[in-house]
């Protein structure tokens, strides 16, 4: 049976409809010993059934050690959504309940090659010239969680050195412990940085900046 | 957990124009600001819409069961109908975008977002809503995300196996109460009311419950902890002896504030922060006009916020024929 049901696939049908670009989402799964694994790739099976400009890919995180490594994939069930080049851009854990939002912006985005991100914020990001990742923690039951992962993953499309996760939280108990999440949307900047709530645009942006510029001498 | 996918965000859409003078800009885009929209545009005005979503608290709501026309429809679900009676007509919109300020300059209302957008309007409509209480206490603002949360439904998961308060006593912390007593071992339900406002039902599912104990009359007077949620200091309303109470988890449910900060130097609020209106929807600002939540009228309700926004679109509209 299909995950999605008719009219959601419809509404999708529809958003698609102004895709440009081509889209490729890769997963990464294994058959046993993971929670979603086998929802995520029927997911992503599914969504690139919806349009011609997405293609999917399906490999096992344990066979496929090259890809894996190629995809920088520590854990699994993994999408990677990609246009023409890897943009960072990854969801850790299945995109369901209210995140299927985020995989359906991202998608969308990537497929634009754009984001709406101000000009401001634009030139801000424009300057970082080494690693940054973002870490969006998140519920599917989280109605304020996909406006903190799409912008994490609008900055990483838009930036070559910023990467963007989000992590499903029940999926993975023990970066929720690592990174003592209590409360969601969490973001996790380069490991020591963060903070906790959905921030606007501006000061999510802010956010990043403070915690590239600490990172920048420990990692140059 | 059944898995579902919701499609409920708005995509971020900016189509106002900053040269044109409005005649009506509406700012919000809960029940009662689409309604208003939907209104104008069957009257043929110029009008803007501006909005963080489209939806508003509705989004947020899980059943509905007092809609009429709908015996039972889910917050998202009715949000779609909504959005599907608006975008039928068009009207230019400002989605994503937050008003930061609203003035008026001679006849004319000018509105600067958040994002440095400005507009104007010969008429406009406040429908901004409300949105969660803090409760202004120390230790509270610390520890957001740390163990102090305002919604349940995102964080209860969190919270398994841990000692939790719920504060507040109407629907929505009962609500809260019901979903964390399945998997936390003891609820501390705290309220300053002495008596409970949530409707019986939920009271008495919540009294069946031996894991919670109820401090009605109580006031929280502080959050503790260093970088975790530790625990709270009550105490009784009636002069009685301060207690702390070990909880690794506070979940704040004391219900809303009225999103008028933007119009406070320019509009008259009342005590409440909400933005005072006559029977027909008029400030005390000529030509502003204000619906929903965010309003001085009693009663928060989707259909009394729909029926308001209607209210608020014909009255700006005589208003404008008026003063034409």
């Amino acid at each position: 049976m299909a995950l999605l049901k008719d009219d959601v696939k419809n509404e999708v049908r529809e958003k698609f409809k102004k895709l440009t670009g081509q889209v490729r989402l890769v997963n990464f799964t294994q058959k046993l010993e993971c929670h979603h694994c086998e929802e995520t790739r029927r997911l992503t099976e599914e969504i690139a059934s919806l349009s011609p400009k997405i293609s999917s890919e399906v490999y096992n995180f344990a066979l496929d050690k090259e890809k894996s490594q190629e995809y920088k994939i520590d854990k699994i069930p993994a999408i990677v959504v990609e246009g023409e080049k890897d943009y960072g851009i990854r969801f850790f854990g299945i995109p369901g309940g209210y995140e299927f939002n985020s995989l359906i912006s991202s998608i969308i985005e990537v497929s634009a090659r754009s984001t709406d991100l101000s000009s401001e914020s634009k030139e801000k990001i424009g300057k970082i010239d080494r690693s940054v990742h973002v870490q969006v923690f998140v519920t599917l039951t989280c109605p304020y969680c996909p406006g903190a992962v799409e912008m994490a993953h609008k900055l990483a499309l838009e930036s070559g050195y910023i990467t963007s996760d989000m992590i499903e939280s029940a999926e993975f108990p023990h970066l929720v412990s690592k990174y003592g999440v209590m409360g969601v949307p969490k973001v996790v900047i380069n490991e020591e940085f963060g903070f906790e709530g959905a921030l606007p645009e501006a000061s999510f942006v802010e956010e990043v900046i403070k915690a590239y510029e600490s990172t920048k001498e420990a990692k140059g | 957990m059944e898995l579902d996918f919701v499609l409920s965000r708005e995509e971020a859409r900016s189509t106002g124009k900053r040269e044109l003078t409005y005649d009506l800009v509406i700012i919000g885009g809960g029940p009662a600001g689409l309604t208003a929209a939907v209104y104008a545009a069957r009257k043929t005005l110029k009008i803007l819409l501006i909005s963080k979503d489209l939806g508003g608290q509705v989004l947020l709501t899980l059943e509905i069961e007092n809609y009429m026309g709908y015996q039972y429809i889910e917050g998202r679900e009715l949000v779609n109908k909504f959005k599907e009676q608006v975008t039928h007509f068009s009207i230019d919109q400002e989605i994503g975008e937050e008003v930061e300020k609203l003035d008026k300059e001679g006849e004319i209302f000018s509105i600067l977002t958040r994002g440095g957008k400005k507009f104007r309007g010969r008429t406009a409509i406040i429908a901004s809503g409300k949105r969660s209480r803090s409760l202004n206490v120390p230790g509270e603002r610390r520890l957001i995300g740390r163990g102090v949360s305002y919604c349940s439904v995102c964080d209860a998961p969190f919270f398994e196996g841990k000692d939790v308060a719920v504060i507040g006593g109407g629907n929505s912390a009962f609500e809260a109460a019901l979903d964390l007593v399945r998997i936390t071992p003891k609820i501390c339900l705290i309220d300053i009311a002495s008596t409970w406002m949530a409707d019986p039902v939920l009271v008495e599912q919540i009294e069946r419950e031996k894991k919670v104990t109820s401090f009605q009359g109580h006031r929280v007077k502080e959050i503790k902890g260093d970088d975790r949620v530790e625990g709270i200091t009550i105490e009784p309303l009636d002069g009685g002896k301060t207690r702390s109470l070990s909880v690794q988890g506070v979940f704040i449910e004391i219900g809303l504030v009225p999103n008028s900060e933007f119009a406070r130097s320019l509009v008259k609020l009342n005590e409440a922060g909400e933005i005072v209106v006559d029977c027909a929807s008029r400030t005390n600002i000529p030509g502003l006009f204000a619906a929903g939540d965010v309003s001085s009228v009693p009663e928060k309700q989707i259909i009394i916020a729909a029926g308001e926004g209607a209210k608020a679109t014909l009255t700006a509209y005589q208003y404008l024929l008026r003063s034409r």
